[in-house]
């Protein structure tokens, strides 16, 4: 019992592989920044790596709700759509240097996208499966009409002139690093703490509401409470992908949230696995970048996009990961363990 | 002496305190009384006995008692407080926590994890903290998964702690929800068939580990079971239910002998 005392600290064991995670995460960025910086990835390149970061987060996000929490949504774009907005509309018109209103405006999108997931959540979550989807559908398409009607959105001519991310005069390369290095980061940022949310007693409540609702209720679990914590959650972070979004383009159309682009981030989640953050990241990294080597097919492209999704689905119908995540040291474990000869079984978690 | 003797008597009168009442209740679904003038009392650490043909409203029962159903009439009172029109979750913290008559685990769950959260209520670090990993987070999940291990080797379950609960036979299944249910670290246990589909080994052996729950965790148990040498075996108190209504309770000799209980078992003239 003595030694118990310090449970307060953290497990050796996990020290040593978050601190190997992060030296791994910080050589990839300095890498693609370096590649960026002299010029071997090109504007082009490094703008599909942003919308692929900008996917990573759209789609771990909403792996939150229909992956842990289990509920189908459809109106992931729509949330997006809310912080697109708000973000583009806060630095176009609140007058503050872009240095300073751009990240105002990423966190101002996240909380607006956030507080429409509430007023969405508190009646939609009532229901659930192909109910609550089809609300949400509905969600998305209302979004997308009132912005077709107002004025101060631009209407159907879409918003325009929204501000580069540095002030006026910076060059193509320090704007392709800067993008890069926000989107990387949120992106890093959106995943740990979804990450770590789900390895938490409130990730275990989630989680498990997804298993057995009535069970979780019986439980002890505030049912409720916990599917509209994690709904509002996945709103934030599409919130959020929203406001990178708009000033990574620098035209909001609404036609570009419509219902089609609900489904293509809940075909990245469900292609990854429904239930694995690292399969997410892989389906939306691979689903961003697929069609873009595909362009040499020009008139099949999309069909072979389409073929490859349902060849995956085909044979395995959980995703590319299932509910299993990618972990090193998971992998060094299983490569230890089948050294010293105990090879007879590498599945379990 | 004297002291001694009160002493005695104290314990006697916290022993015989009914930690779960019902009085007069009933719910009606459209025109169907499906439950009626149910009452009861159940005392602390007794294992009683709730039996009946199919269809009689046992289950009913349990849905009124944990909140499930709001019932129409009657009340019900946790520790003399009444825990009428309270959320399940919220009986369940007060203290009243069951299982299911089919097996309702977290399937993909861990074993461990299908314990832990039950545990969730008492714990209190916030979101925040557990996203952070602030100090809180490491020290409660630590102190958690020593409780969780312990409860699960009460029912020797605790070399599966890894496994997905659905990989579980049968009988480890359902003692896995007995343990859930024990997690929640409840005052009042109700068991909703835990014997169906036990060969009569392990129904033994289970009636073993019921007795074994009460004493050490100092339950009290309320059990539906149509498994009448279970029942019979185990059961201090019975209740019968016949068409949503008590035809009789006392003991199971009392019960056994009642020509009520046997015409609504075997059907009388």
């Amino acid at each position: 019992m003595t030694n118990q005392k310090k449970t307060g600290l953290i497990p050796k064991s996990k020290l040593l592989s978050y601190a190997v995670n992060a030296a791994l995460l910080l050589i990839t960025y300095v890498l693609f920044f370096v590649l960026i910086a002299n010029g071997t990835i090109n504007r082009y390149t490094s703008g599909i790596m942003t919308t692929m970061f900008i996917n990573i987060i759209l789609t771990v996000s909403l792996n939150l709700v229909s992956g842990f929490l289990g509920q189908l949504v459809l109106g992931h774009a729509g949330f997006m759509s809310v912080g697109a907005y708000t973000a583009a509309l806060f630095t176009l018109y609140s007058g503050l240097p872009i240095t300073i209103a751009f990240p105002i405006g990423i966190v101002l999108a996240g909380v607006v996208a956030a507080v429409f997931g509430v007023i969405i959540g508190v009646p939609a979550l009532r229901l659930r499966g192909d109910y609550l989807a089809i609300i949400t559908l509905g969600f998305g398409e209302i979004i997308r009409v009132i912005i077709l009607a107002c004025d101060f959105t631009g209407g159907a001519k879409g918003l325009r002139g929204i501000p580069t991310i540095l002030p006026q005069g910076s060059d193509a390369t320090s704007l392709s690093l800067a993008k890069y290095s926000y989107v990387f980061w949120l992106a890093v940022l959106t995943v740990v703490i979804i990450w770590a949310f789900v390895r938490s007693r409130h990730g275990r409540a989630v989680i498990a509401i997804r298993e057995d609702e009535i069970a979780a209720e019986a439980s002890g679990v505030h049912t409720t409470y916990y599917k509209l914590f994690a709904f509002v959650m996945a709103a934030f972070f599409a919130g959020v992908a929203g406001s990178l979004y708009a000033h990574h383009i620098g035209v909001l159309d609404p036609s570009k949230f419509n219902f089609d682009y609900s489904v293509e981030i809940l075909l990245m989640a469900v292609l990854g696995g429904l239930g694995s953050i690292t399969g997410s990241i892989i389906a939306a990294v691979a689903l961003t970048i697929l069609p873009e080597f595909l362009r040499g097919f020009e008139d099949y492209r999309m069909l072979i996009y389409a073929v490859i999704l349902i060849i995956v689905m085909l044979f395995k119908p959980s995703g590319l990961m299932g509910q299993h995540e990618f972990s090193l040291s998971g992998i060094l474990a299983r490569l230890s363990s089948k050294k010293s000869g105990a090879l007879k079984k590498g599945k379990g978690e | 002496m004297a002291l001694v003797e009160k002493e005695k008597l104290l314990q006697q009168d916290k022993t015989d305190r009914p930690v779960l009442e019902a009085e007069n209740l009933g719910i009606v679904f459209g025109g169907l009384h499906a439950v009626e003038d149910v009452h009861f009392s159940l005392r602390r650490e007794q294992i009683m006995g709730l039996i009946g043909p199919n269809g009689a409203g046992k289950t009913t029962v349990f849905n009124l008692l944990t909140g499930v159903y709001t019932p129409t009439t009657g009340q019900i009172k946790l520790e003399g407080q009444s825990i009428l029109g309270k959320k399940t979750y919220q009986i369940t913290k007060l203290g009243i926590a069951r299982t299911f008559q089919n097996i309702r685990l977290f399937k993909d769950m861990s074993v461990l994890d299908n314990v832990r959260v039950a545990m969730n209520q008492k714990m209190e670090y916030s979101a925040l903290a557990g996203i952070l990993g602030l100090p809180s987070y490491w020290r409660e999940e630590a102190a958690i998964e020593e409780k969780a291990m312990e409860l699960l080797s009460v029912f020797h379950l605790e070399n599966n702690a890894g496994d997905r609960a659905k990989n579980l036979p049968y009988g480890q299944q359902r003692k896995l929800e007995i343990a859930r249910a024990l997690a929640a670290d409840p005052k009042v246990l109700l068991l909703d068939e835990p014997a169906a589909g036990m060969n009569p080994t392990e129904t033994a052996e289970l009636m073993e580990t019921i007795k074994l729950i009460r004493d050490r965790f100092h339950v009290a148990v309320l059990l539906i079971e149509h498994d009448m040498s279970f029942v019979m075996g185990i059961c201090e108190h019975l209740v019968v239910l016949d068409y949503g209504r008590i035809i009789a309770s006392g003991s199971p000799e009392e019960v056994r002998t009642n020509p009520k209980v046997i015409a609504a078992y075997l059907g009388g003239e």
